[in-house]
């Protein structure tokens, strides 16, 4: 195998596995360790410059960055679980201070570019963040009477409050962006005519899916609803019960979001029903153990196959049973049991069983082209359309992800409408930014706290069932309060925290490969990787991970460095066992390049401390 | 300060037959120099009683005062110890196997312990063959009191101080040999494949083992001028064969050719074979041992890997003809007070 080159800015990212799971690529041990430091204004900080929506993610974020976590990979006693990321952003939300005066300021000269934005989403906001402090003028358009978007219709209260929603909402709009609300686009061309420089679309993936060739859909139809619209409704506070029993129809996020909501609006017999085995639902872990949690069954290997009518009206469903079989190539079809059909009754059902794109206001004569699944057809990474001052983001522009997807897709294409707008070539873009620093501070001294927790992970608190099914607004977790979230945050290994090795420096005196609690490393002669991975000291099964290798070293001996990145605790005995210093413990900050960064400052704790410091004087 | 071990581990470490990990034979944190050899000692001793699936209650690890005394500490936690008195560890390990002969003895030592102020003791515990592994954590200078030369230092090396050093060295591998060791090898730190071999090979003679194993010193002798250091170990380290430790129960896999191996029954049915690879190396040989040393200095060279081991020795016990198998602290009250009558019959001995 060749030298590992670690200038490649990819290669020690990919070891802070939270950060490369995420992706807008949130440098999480950083903000961890500001949380464990009590300084929630600049983890709140280091958070919003890189995914906007701290409080709004630390509640809603489909984590990602969670099963990457290098901790769920350890064992102690019995087998470990991944740091509460999610739940520690929330902390930094929960307990800032002032961070307005943080934010960039917005110039008052504006530079005569005008964009329009089409839904207030999270793509839309994120755009805008990036080029309101730049001095574009952004114009939104949004058919809803607040912004947010899928964030505000179809995430549920007693997950996410209103204030907090509509406070990192407003971070945004309150730079100055022209909104309007309660105003649908319904024409393509009506917006291009308007002569914008450049236009973003944002406009999610707005259709749930439905069922409408099982008989009794049109009859039951007034009982019959779709997952998301409904949703929406609740949310906007259109309707406001449901009927007793309710069937919840799906296994993702949406379904579950609808049966706990229904629990709160008059149901009391709420069951999940899917088609497949429970094991394959989509919905997050979390989600499906918090719908258990109030008390909601659900029902695997069910397919609907009538919605039943009493006198034009819904009275149950009925299921075929089935069950998986899995083919030679791992294909799965469900085949009938031969069972006889169960029969659920119920007052209500809710079809959440996914959702699509949808762009019948875009005129399809525009010069913007749509491929497969009517999709727009975009470059992948400037997110541009086939009309060159078109851009598409988030569940718009390559079907539905989340919010986090959104936030990173956003990014990628303010800096493409900057660019256009500039008369840059688009995809000519900058590279991220990196900083390796040594965090040495004395012989058993580094400037990060290598003295981890052995704590199992900690429980967020919730509030009371009975109280939380009664009040649709009352959100259900608590939150980490400052203890609890400190105890959290000194779980994180700190993997930023990279093994630098100069090969140079080496007298192979072994200290580092006695030391290493894991046994990452190895001194051995070099080979190809899978003969390499057979030889070390500890296996290296993992194959995801990459094995560090030096050059050759300096002492005749013929063999190379290997460490095996896998289960590395970035406790640094390495090298403070090191006689020459050839290991070193080094902090890597890798941060997404954003428009701002191309003209300015990058956006950390210490420029925005500087800042405060030349305010106060 | 963080002289903190993390609690975790390898999620693959695996356990051995009697069901400990890796983790079970650790010791506290080291506090010697960062490099040192001796710390890569210390993991050879943890691995090498891991592998043997020694209990770690049943060993009694003893030391005299230095670096290499230390030690211990860093091992083997769940064992016995004793830090003796500077150069008196032998002393101690005799009258402790006299008392349990069930134990295993590791008496840790350094050059200075054992060649200097312990040189009294050292040669009686060789020639008495005590049951026991005795390892000298040799690296040719005082660490502990700012690295002047040692005793086992050779002509010419120059530590940290840069003055060559004008004294003859003594060499223990030819005492202990001289002396009747029935066991004698020496070890590199910086080898863990040929060191833990020796020192299961070592755990498992019955008799007096001698491990004498170059350990450099990266603070005070690691210097270019020294004989001592990682760079001289690396380019002058001969081997009288490659080690391999079978124990009992474990299949012979690999086929040697004859004349390619030289395969030696230990007491407890265990192997150790010695893969030839040069000359024709007869590790049963004490004299050739003691010749080939002899030549291997002349050389320049220092000759590794096991030099002489006489499997059928005698040990302490067996020579003094002990009367009881047992530990004294498993004897009864009966046997220990046997009555008027039987203090009459020893009385009337000496009338």
């Amino acid at each position: 195998m060749k030298p590992t080159d670690i200038k490649d800015p990819e290669y020690f990212h990919k070891v802070v596995d939270c950060q490369y799971a995420c992706p807008a690529h949130t440098p999480v041990p950083e903000y961890i360790r500001l949380i464990a430091a009590g300084k929630y204004t600049e983890a709140f900080m280091v958070n919003w410059e890189s995914n906007v929506f701290p409080g709004i993610l630390g509640r809603t974020c489909d984590r990602p960055c969670e099963p990457a976590c290098r901790r769920g990979r350890l064992k102690d006693t019995e087998d470990e679980e991944p740091v509460a990321i999610c739940r520690l952003k929330r902390v930094c939300a929960d307990h800032k201070g002032d961070v307005k005066s943080l934010m960039p300021p917005i110039p008052q000269k504006k530079n005569g570019k005008r964009v329009a934005f089409i839904g207030a989403g999270p793509a839309s906001l994120t755009v805008m963040r990036d080029l309101m402090p730049l001095g574009y003028d952004c114009i939104l358009y949004d058919d809803q009477k607040k912004g947010g978007g899928m964030m505000r219709s179809q995430i549920p209260s007693f997950r996410l409050p209103d204030e907090v929603l509509a406070e990192e909402v407003n971070y945004v709009l309150d730079m100055g962006v022209e909104t309007h609300f309660e105003t649908r686009v319904d024409s393509m061309k009506e917006i291009l005519d308007q002569n914008y420089d450049a236009i973003f679309v944002g406009t999610g993936a707005p259709r749930g899916g439905d069922l409408p060739k099982l008989p009794g859909r049109q009859e039951g139809d007034a009982n019959i609803h779709i997952g998301i619209d409904w949703l929406a409704s609740v949310a906007f506070e259109h309707t406001k019960k449901i009927g007793k029993k309710v069937l919840v129809l799906g296994g993702g996020n949406t379904a579950m979001d609808c049966c706990r909501t229904s629990r709160r609006l008059g149901g009391d017999d709420v069951r999940i029903v899917v088609r497949s085995p429970a094991k394959t639902m989509k919905a997050s872990p979390w989600e499906i153990e918090d719908a258990k949690g109030e008390d909601i069954p659900m029902f695997e290997n069910h397919v609907p196959k009538e919605f039943k009518i009493e006198n034009g009206k819904l009275t149950g469903m009925i299921f075929e049973l089935v069950e998986a079989v899995y083919d030679d190539n791992g294909k799965r079809t469900l085949v009938p049991t031969g069972e006889p059909d169960v029969l659920m009754e119920c007052d209500d059902v809710l079809i959440a069983i996914g959702q699509d794109n949808a762009f019948p206001w875009i005129e399809r004569d525009l010069g913007l082209e749509f491929g497969k699944w009517d999709l727009p057809v975009l470059d992948k990474e400037t997110f541009q359309s086939t009309l060159p001052h078109v851009f598409f983001g988030g569940d718009s522009a390559f079907g539905p992800e989340n919010i986090i997807t959104a936030v990173a897709h956003g990014h990628q294409a303010a800096i493409s409408i900057d660019r256009f707008c500039s008369g840059e070539n688009v995809t000519d873009r900058l590279p991220p930014t990196v900083n390796l620093m040594s965090q040495k501070m004395g012989v058993h001294e580094w400037a990060y706290d290598n003295d981890i927790s052995n704590d199992d992970r900690f429980i967020v608190p919730h509030a009371d069932k009975k109280k939380a099914l009664k009040d649709i607004k009352l959100e259900v977790e608590l939150g980490f309060n400052e203890q609890q979230a400190l105890d959290e945050a000194m779980r994180c290994l700190n993997c930023d925290a990279q093994t630098v090795f100069t090969e140079d420096k080496c007298i192979e005196c072994d200290a580092c490969v006695d030391i290493c609690p894991t046994n990452c490393i190895t001194f051995t002669t070099t080979g190809e990787e899978d003969d390499l991975r057979t030889r070390l000291t500890a296996p290296a099964e993992n194959k995801e991970q990459d094995l560090y290798i030096s050059g050759g070293l300096p002492n005749k001996t013929n063999r190379v460095m290997v460490k095996d990145e896998d289960v590395c605790l970035h406790c640094g005995l390495c090298a403070e066992r090191c006689p020459t210093a050839a290991w070193d413990m080094q902090k890597f900050l890798y941060n997404v390049t954003k428009t701002y960064n191309e003209k300015g400052p990058q956006l950390t704790p210490e420029t925005l401390k500087e800042r405060r410091k030349d305010e106060a004087a | 300060m963080s002289y903190i071990n993390p609690q975790f581990r390898h999620p693959c470490s695996n356990t051995n037959e009697i069901g400990c990990t890796r983790k079970d034979y650790e010791g506290v944190i080291s506090t010697l120099c960062a490099g040192c050899g001796h710390d890569s000692i210390t993991a050879a001793v943890v691995q090498a009683c891991f592998e043997l699936s020694i209990k770690p209650h049943t060993v009694a690890k003893i030391s005299g005062i230095g670096c290499s005394s230390k030690t211990p500490a860093y091992f083997l936690s769940q064992s016995h110890g004793f830090n003796s008195v500077h150069g008196r560890m032998p002393s101690i390990a005799t009258g402790a196997n006299l008392a349990n002969r069930d134990m295993i003895y590791l008496g840790i030592s350094g050059d200075g312990d054992t060649a200097s102020i312990g040189i009294g003791q050292f040669v009686h515990i060789a020639r008495r063959n005590l049951n026991m592994l005795y390892m000298v954590e040799n690296n040719g200078c005082y660490g502990l009191t700012k690295g002047q030369d040692s005793a086992t230092a050779d002509v010419g090396s120059a530590a940290k101080g840069g003055i060559p050093n004008e004294f003859a060295p003594v060499d223990l591998v030819s005492m202990a040999l001289d002396l009747g060791a029935s066991f004698v090898a020496r070890g590199f730190s910086g080898d863990k494949e040929q060191l833990v071999p020796l020192i299961k090979a070592g755990l498992s003679h019955k008799g007096f083992a001698f491990l004498d194993i170059i350990s450099p010193c990266v603070t005070f002798n690691n210097t270019p001028g020294s004989t001592k250091s990682y760079a001289h170990m690396r380019e002058h380290m001969e081997m009288t064969g490659k080690v391999d430790f079978v124990p009992e129960e474990a299949e012979i896999k690999v086929d040697y050719k004859p004349g390619e191996m030289t395969d030696i029954t230990l007491h407890d049915g265990a192997h150790i074979r010695l893969n030839k690879l040069g000359d024709d190396y007869d590790p049963q040989n004490r004299r050739g041992a003691l010749a080939a040393e002899e030549k291997a200095k002349e050389k320049g060279e220092i000759l590794t890997g096991l030099l002489f081991v006489d499997p059928e020795s005698h040990d302490l016990h067996d020579v003094l003809g002990t009367t009881t198998k047992h530990p004294l602290r498993n004897l009864d009250e009966k046997t220990l007070c046997p009555g008027a009558k039987a203090l009459e019959a020893i009385n009337e001995t000496s009338r």
